[in-house]
């Protein structure tokens, strides 16, 4: 149990994927303006990241044993699609959730999070418990860094800021500053 | 922008080169190979197949760099595989070379590639002279050099990002001034002929 509490507190502070490994810059620079959308891209991006680790566990225990080198293309094939798929069950089934959730959907795929998400769970060797943990722990991650952003660039827009630095450059030192703030969190695994 | 998944390693030049040649032959390659099968590739399906084209040089390179420089690949990681969602890639695709004749496809890559390869080593030369005071591991200040780790780790790399965004920023801005100073000396003239 230790150990899958570590994975998630890992996944979502320790290595944060947005501020550590730079992953899902796309719709952190595109959807962090407003608090609100921020809040529904990272409950998409949870649900989404949840899908693909469960299809990478199903393609690494029972398909790729075969075939390694066909990691990536399978990888990519597969959540692609699954992705559609439940796009499409959720716009048929509820259109409030598809309008809260779904239309961020297509865009996610094509996110550098959710590939990461499947090599590295294919590398750390996580099963099926695990890789949900890690999953779940990944998203949560990736929102918190949505909504920290995007409440920082609400405050933004009422200060002064340089014309030179306005818009992505401003976002990028904000991360950076951020970055360094979440690295005070390595000292939580070092004592777990 | 295409620079998300490579940001990441540019913490050293000789990273930021890997990653750099890496992008470019997967570039070159796809680019190629998209351009003479554009007649084969039914519209509807035209994404799914550049990026399985696409994946499928990744993994190329990946091997081959696994052969060849085994070290540099350990400290890419799984970094190389995220080429594959490089939107710079995809839009070249779907931009260009879907459209064009093979050899010009193939100069778009090129040209393309080689302004991807800069910026890598631009990011690169900057964090590991600041972050080490080495530049390819020929250490430059001398002993006494105090490192500044925090450029070699990720928040250096947001920081530089956006120090040389706000630098460019700051150029074009200088250039678009010079040229609107005959322009705002027009500006009267202009208000009278009105």
């Amino acid at each position: 149990m230790g150990n899958l509490v570590g994975i998630f507190v890992s996944a979502m502070l320790v290595n944060n994927f947005t501020f550590s490994y730079f992953l899902g810059l796309c719709p952190f620079m595109g959807v962090s303006a407003r608090v609100a959308t921020a809040f529904r891209m990272g409950m998409a991006n949870i649900f989404v990241l949840v899908i693909t680790s469960l299809s990478a566990w199903l393609l690494n225990s029972f398909i790729l044993g075969a075939a390694p080198y066909l990691r990536l293309i399978s990888f990519i094939v597969v959540i692609a699609s699954v992705v559609q798929i439940v796009e499409m069950t959720i716009k048929k089934f509820s259109r409030k959730l598809f309008r809260d959730l779904g239309m961020f959907l297509p865009l996610i795929t094509t996110n550098c999070a959710i590939l990461y998400l499947a090599i590295f769970q294919t590398n750390r060797g996580y099963g099926f418990v695990e890789g949900l943990f890690f999953a779940v722990g990944a998203g949560a991650g990736l929102m918190l860094a949505l909504v920290l952003m995007a409440s920082i660039r609400q405050e933004i827009e009422f200060s002064n800021v340089h014309r030179f630095a306005r818009g992505t450059a401003l976002v990028f030192i904000i991360a950076g500053i951020l970055s360094l703030a979440f690295m005070g969190f390595a000292g939580l695994m070092s004592s777990t | 922008m295409g620079l998300c998944p490579a940001l990441a390693v540019t913490n050293t030049v000789a990273n930021s080169l890997a990653m750099g040649l890496a992008t470019f032959f997967v570039l070159c390659g796809s680019s190629l190979l998209v351009s003479s099968l554009k007649r084969f590739i039914p519209e509807a399906v035209r994404l799914s197949t550049y990026v399985l084209i696409i994946a499928t040089f990744v993994t190329v390179a990946d091997m081959m760099m696994e052969a060849t420089v085994p070290a540099v690949h350990k400290a890419l990681g799984a970094f190389v595989y995220l080429i594959v969602v490089n939107c710079m890639i995809l839009s070249r695709q779907e931009a260009f070379a879907s459209k064009r004749p093979t050899g010009r496809a193939l100069l778009d890559a090129i040209g393309t590639g080689s302004g991807f390869i800069l910026a890598l080593l631009l990011m690169g030369t900057v964090r590991e002279v600041v972050g080490y005071g080495t530049f390819l591991g020929v250490a430059l200040f001398g002993a006494d050099y105090q490192e500044w780790t925090v450029m070699i780790l990720p928040p250096g790399g947001f920081l530089t990002i956006g120090v040389i965004l706000v630098a460019f920023n700051w150029l074009g801005s200088h250039k678009a001034g010079e040229q609107s100073t005959p322009g705002l000396s027009s500006l009267p003239h202009t208000e009278q002929t009105g």
